[in-house]
């Protein structure tokens, strides 16, 4: 931890924490920052694991759970059950900072708030996506795909669920302290999610048929670049909004 | 004309009367060539080979398509004016199109799943363009539901500002993936495209319509944006002293 900027114990903030320098010190003091929150409420991140490997297990009681069947659905299955188990942990972003204030500090401090926003998703990330896509291809098993198709699952999900994350952090912010936040971001979120589930589901469903999933991947890749690029000015906006 | 006088009409209390003047035209216009696009529609134009009368469902569905996308374009366009220029007219503009919009959507699938039973054998393909304007319907619905949300009307100008912007991004990246997923899937055993090459008559019909509809919107969008200006502004003076005015009217009539 000595790279790292020294952050006061109670994970709160004092200006005196946050580093001089660019942007990138900026970044990583927030993503710091949120890592040690998150690991301060691991039961928090256990249970939306959990809530990730019982969706999974839901499809094959509801339909016949005959193998053909289930590997054709599999990866469908495990993409959907990702993009809900990134909506439910989205709150976490914003929410809790928001609540007691100290989102209000962060925007105060003279760093871009794109770089602190952008260290909090990636923190986000980190806690929701990358936990889910290291299980994904352990639930995928359960649903007999073969083993090139966990390998490009697993790899879909790793380029696809930061997608998720800067999206869904424009949507966190825009619905920071407003009546039914949950469902209402479902509603703003997961039509914009759309374009990474045809192309991550669709990368597996490629490798079934044949055809190879570069083509798909590397859609996913480029949406993930420009995701990169505009997704933190908009979420810094949306923060901006919401502390007017 | 100078500039002067474009800028003027930027402010509310400017373009509440224009609006109000404006509106009876657009409307009028939009009743007149509807009746006309129907006449042509329902009575001139032939009755198709391939499909018989249930083809004329297209004299509904696709300026409503048109307006669905079009409204979409003009809303975002609206938004990113209000977001740049901190302009209050273009927030309630936006905001004023967004139900037209959602109402163009539905009626466009609507009348698309009626005209698929017949010529399709079903009411719902998961067909791209279907799709894509499934997903249109959504986010009009998300930005009309975020809006409800906040109470601060200037919060809510700026949150679906930025929502319409990032949607407007998003929409063609939809629309492509969803096409590319469905030729991947399906073949082309589903494609508009495969209808005959289309009469005269029948274009000219379903363009009047179009215009139609566009007039309509128009027409709505600005008695919906006087509506809006006058809750939001309530507290003004130039909305005081139209009421005081409207009094001095009621009093002598």
């Amino acid at each position: 931890m000595n790279t790292a900027a020294p952050v006061p114990a109670p994970a709160s903030l004092a200006d005196s924490a946050l580093p001089a320098g660019g942007i990138f010190a900026a970044l990583r003091w927030s993503l710091v920052r949120d890592l040690k929150v998150a690991m301060r409420s691991r039961s928090e991140l256990g249970v939306q694991l959990l809530f990730y490997i019982i969706v999974v297990s839901l499809f094959p009681l509801a339909s016949n759970p005959e193998r053909t069947l289930l590997a054709a659905i599999g990866p469908g299955v495990l993409w959907v059950a990702a993009l809900l188990a990134s909506l439910l942990s989205l709150p976490r972003l914003f929410a809790g900072d928001y609540g007691d204030g100290t989102l209000e500090q962060i925007a105060l401090s003279p760093h871009p708030l794109e770089a602190l926003v952008s260290g909090k998703i990636l923190a986000h990330w980190l806690t929701a996506g990358l936990p889910v896509t290291l299980l994904a291809p352990l639930l995928g098993i359960q649903y007999a795909m073969d083993g090139e198709s966990l390998a490009v699952l697993a790899a879909a999900l790793l380029i696809g669920t930061p997608i998720l994350s800067l999206l869904g952090g424009i949507g966190a912010a825009l619905t920071l302290g407003l009546r039914g936040g949950g469902s209402l971001l479902a509603l703003l979120i997961l039509p914009l999610y759309v374009p990474v589930l045809i192309f991550g589901a669709g990368a597996v469903e490629a490798v079934r048929a044949g055809l190879g999933a570069t083509a798909n991947l590397s859609l996913l890749g480029a949406g993930l670049l420009v995701a990169m690029v505009g997704a933190p000015f908009a979420a810094a906006a949306a923060v901006r909004i919401a502390l007017d | 004309m100078a500039a002067s006088n474009k800028y003027k009409l930027s402010s509310p209390a400017a373009f509440y009367p224009v609006a109000g003047r404006m509106i009876p035209w657009f409307g009028a216009s939009a009743a007149v060539l509807a009746a006309i696009g129907l006449w042509i529609g329902l009575w001139l134009a032939p009755t198709d080979f391939a499909q018989g009368d249930a083809y004329r469902i297209i004299f509904i569905h696709v300026p409503a398509a048109w307006m669905s996308m079009f409204i979409y374009l003009v809303m975002a366009f609206w938004s990113a004016l209000g977001l740049g220029f901190n302009t209050r007219l273009s927030a309630m503009m936006a905001q004023s199109l967004a139900p037209t919009g959602a109402l163009m959507t539905l009626i466009a699938l609507f009348t698309g799943s009626l005209w698929g039973r017949p010529t399709w054998g079903t009411y719902w393909a998961w067909d791209a363009r279907m799709t894509s304007e499934l997903i249109l319907l959504f986010l009009y619905l998300g930005i009309i539901a975020l809006r409800n949300a906040i109470d601060d009307p200037r919060r809510a100008d700026r949150a679906c500002a930025v929502l319409s912007l990032v949607g407007a991004i998003n929409v063609p990246i939809i629309y492509f993936s969803v096409r590319w997923w469905n030729t991947l899937h399906q073949g082309s055993s589903v494609s508009l495209s495969a209808a005959p090459r289309m009469a005269a008559v029948m274009l000219a019909g379903m363009l009047i319509l179009a215009f139609a509809a566009w007039f309509y919107t128009i027409a709505v969008a600005l008695c919906r944006v006087r509506v809006i200006m006058l809750e939001r502004e309530s507290g003004s003076g130039w909305v005081s002293e139209l009421f005081a005015l409207n009094i001095v009217h009621l009093k002598k009539a």
